[in-house]
Formats: structure tokens, C-alpha cells, sequence
């Protein structure tokens, strides 16, 4: 695996560039695994919760969204990190 | 950087604008600055218009402002801090309101750009959110209260506490403000990077091959109807977020 990125990053001529842009893809990528999995939780249960109380779901639209925004501030600190490392 | 051997202009190059008006003074101006200009004319005279006559019967901007207080009142205010919160009505909706204008550029013709996603704005707006619970959390409960209620969230089992005080400090001091800000600029940024993709891959499609450019074209179509939605969802979160933050210093845990 680190034989293939280190040949991926050769690659593209400049070495370190090469190398820091697989590694901001990487740890982009990385960083959106969580907050992915952690908002398809959030919402499916908003959704659950809304199909079995539909009088409640102005309520559990707005926690979900709360919810959402507090899960996806994960994967854009990982977006700010990805913009820094970029060559 | 290069997509597709596209030539692909740098990040830099879109979002530093250079400056055009009063060029090395502290007071320059480039394209951000203007529209956050426009972002504050158009929230002021959309309300000064609506309050200028104001009939029983609404018409034109007076029900766009109605609409606009009422959704603020309604889907923000009362689900979040409860009936005593209606007097951070007019801050709420004015929040909302110049947040929203000013990241819908990102979808005017010819202008193009989230004033957003340059961090001084968010920075700005979150550092003065952040003043607000703060001082409303002391006038509220006093500085001791609001300090102890914060940092020492009753129900937790006492040896935790070594815990959860230095991260409830830390949150309240530091990672609000920066969330919400970070929160606003990096939706923007991503936005406009996307749109700014899918752009420069049907344009360079468009001169070479003609019919493989109506696949990033359509996607182009669709991702300006999505960063309309992500505007306005965005304008709303950092509302809610901010609300829900004066609500937890008005009202203590029990």
C-alpha cells in the first residue's frame, strides 16, 4: 500500500506535492467516514420518529437539523484540513 | 492543480479578490466587501420597505419580512428558547436575513461568489454570538451561576467532573464560536468549489467534445439548485445554533 502511494506520488513529477495531495485526499476521506455514518443516524431516526408521530415532526425536523449540523462540523474540520494540506 | 488534465485555477485565485477602491488604505475594497455591502442594503431595505406601508393585506416585501419574522418566531424561537426568547426576535431575523443574502450570491449570475467563504464575516458574526450568550447567560443567572451551571452540568457523578469542566469550559469559550463560524465558511467554500468543478469541466468539455459536456452541465444545473437549498440551510443553522446557545444561558440546566 505505502509502495503504491509512494509510486502514485513519483507519479505526478514533483514528489512531496504528490505525497501531501494523497495525503489531504486520504485524510479528507478519512475525516467524512464518521460524520457520514453519523448523520445517517440522526436522520433515520428523525425520520422514524416523524413516521410514528407525524404531529411532533416540526420538532424532530428542527433537533435533526441541530443534530446534523453539530455531527458535520467533524467533517468539515476534515474539508479545512484537506484545503491547508493541498500543494 | 489539474482535473482531468484540466488546467484548474489554484484555490487561491477563487476566493482572493484584489482590491479595487481605496486600494492601500484600511478601508480597500474588493468583491467581498461589496457584497457584503449589498448583503446589508438588501436586508435593511427589505425591511424598510415592508414597514413602510404597512397594510392589513400584504403585498411584495412586506410578505416576504412577514413570512420571514414568522418563521423566525415560529420554527426557531419557540422550539429553541421558548415564549421568553421573543425578544431576541429582531436580532434572530436580521442574523438570518443578511446571512442568507449574503450567501446567495453564490448563485447570481455574473457576481458568483459566497461573500461567506472568505472567514472574516463568520468569524465576525460567531465572535459576536458569542458576546451574546455570554452576557446574557450573566444578566440572566449572574456570573457565578452562569459559570457554575455551565461548567458543572448537574447529574453528572462528581469524580467526572475532572473531567467535563475543562471541556465544558473549552466549549463554551472556545468551540462554539469557532464551530459556528468554520461551520458557515466551510459550506460555502465547498460549494463554490464544487460549482466552480463542474463549471470548468463543461466549458473545456464544451470546446472540444460537445456531447460528453451535457453530463457536468446537468450536474452543473443541479448543484445550483442544491447551494440554493444549502444557502438558506446554512442561514437557518447558524440562527437555530445561535438561538439554541442564548436558550441554554437564559434557562440553567436542572
Amino acid at each position: 500500500m505505502l509502495a503504491l502511494i509512494s509510486l502514485l506520488a513519483q507519479l505526478t513529477g514533483d514528489g512531496e506535492a504528490g505525497l501531501s495531495a494523497i495525503g489531504a485526499g486520504l485524510g479528507y476521506g478519512l475525516a467524512a467516514i464518521g460524520p457520514g455514518v453519523g448523520i445517517g443516524i440522526v436522520v433515520g431516526n428523525a425520520i422514524t420518529a416523524m413516521a410514528r408521530q407525524p404531529e411532533s415532526a416540526g420538532v424532530a425536523r428542527t433537533t435533526m437539523f441541530l443534530g446534523i449540523a453539530f455531527t458535520e462540523a467533524l467533517a468539515l474540520i476534515g474539508f479545512v484540513v484537506f484545503i491547508l494540506l493541498l500543494p | 492543480m489539474n482535473v482531468f488534465a484540466l488546467d484548474f485555477p489554484p484555490v487561491s485565485h477563487l476566493f482572493v479578490w484584489p482590491d479595487f477602491l481605496f486600494t492601500d488604505t484600511p478601508v480597500a475594497l474588493n468583491k467581498t466587501g461589496l457584497i457584503y455591502i449589498a448583503a446589508m442594503l438588501l436586508t435593511a431595505g427589505l425591511f424598510w420597505a415592508a414597514g413602510r406601508r404597512r397594510a392589513l393585506v400584504p403585498t411584495g416585501a412586506q410578505t416576504v419580512a412577514e413570512a420571514g419574522i414568522e418563521f423566525v418566531e415560529n420554527s426557531i424561537i419557540m422550539q429553541t428558547i421558548g415564549p421568553d426568547g421573543r425578544r431576541y426576535l429582531p436580532f434572530l431575523t436580521t442574523l438570518f436575513f443578511f446571512v442568507f443574502f449574503s450567501n446567495i450570491f453564490e448563485v447570481v449570475p455574473f457576481i458568483q461568489f459566497p461573500a461567506n467563504s472568505r472567514m472574516a464575516i463568520p468569524l465576525a458574526l460567531a465572535l459576536v454570538v458569542w458576546a451574546i450568550y455570554h452576557v446574557v447567560g450573566i444578566r440572566a443567572q449572574g456570573f457565578y451561576h452562569y459559570f457554575k451551571g455551565a461548567l458543572f452540568p448537574p447529574g453528572v457523578p462528581k469524580a467526572l467532573y475532572v473531567l467535563v469542566a475543562p471541556i465544558e469550559l473549552l466549549q463554551i469559550l472556545l468551540i462554539r464560536p469557532l464551530s459556528l463560524a468554520i461551520r458557515l465558511w466551510a459550506n460555502m467554500v465547498a460549494g463554490h468549489l464544487l460549482l466552480v468543478t463542474f463549471a470548468v469541466l463543461s466549458a473545456a468539455l464544451w470546446g472540444t467534445l460537445y456531447v460528453p459536456a451535457v453530463l457536468p452541465f446537468a450536474a452543473l444545473i443541479l448543484l445550483t439548485a442544491f447551494e440554493i437549498f444549502v444557502s438558506a440551510l446554512q442561514a437557518f443553522i447558524f440562527t437555530i445554533l445561535t438561538a439554541v446557545y442564548i436558550g441554554g444561558s437564559l434557562h440553567p440546566e436542572h
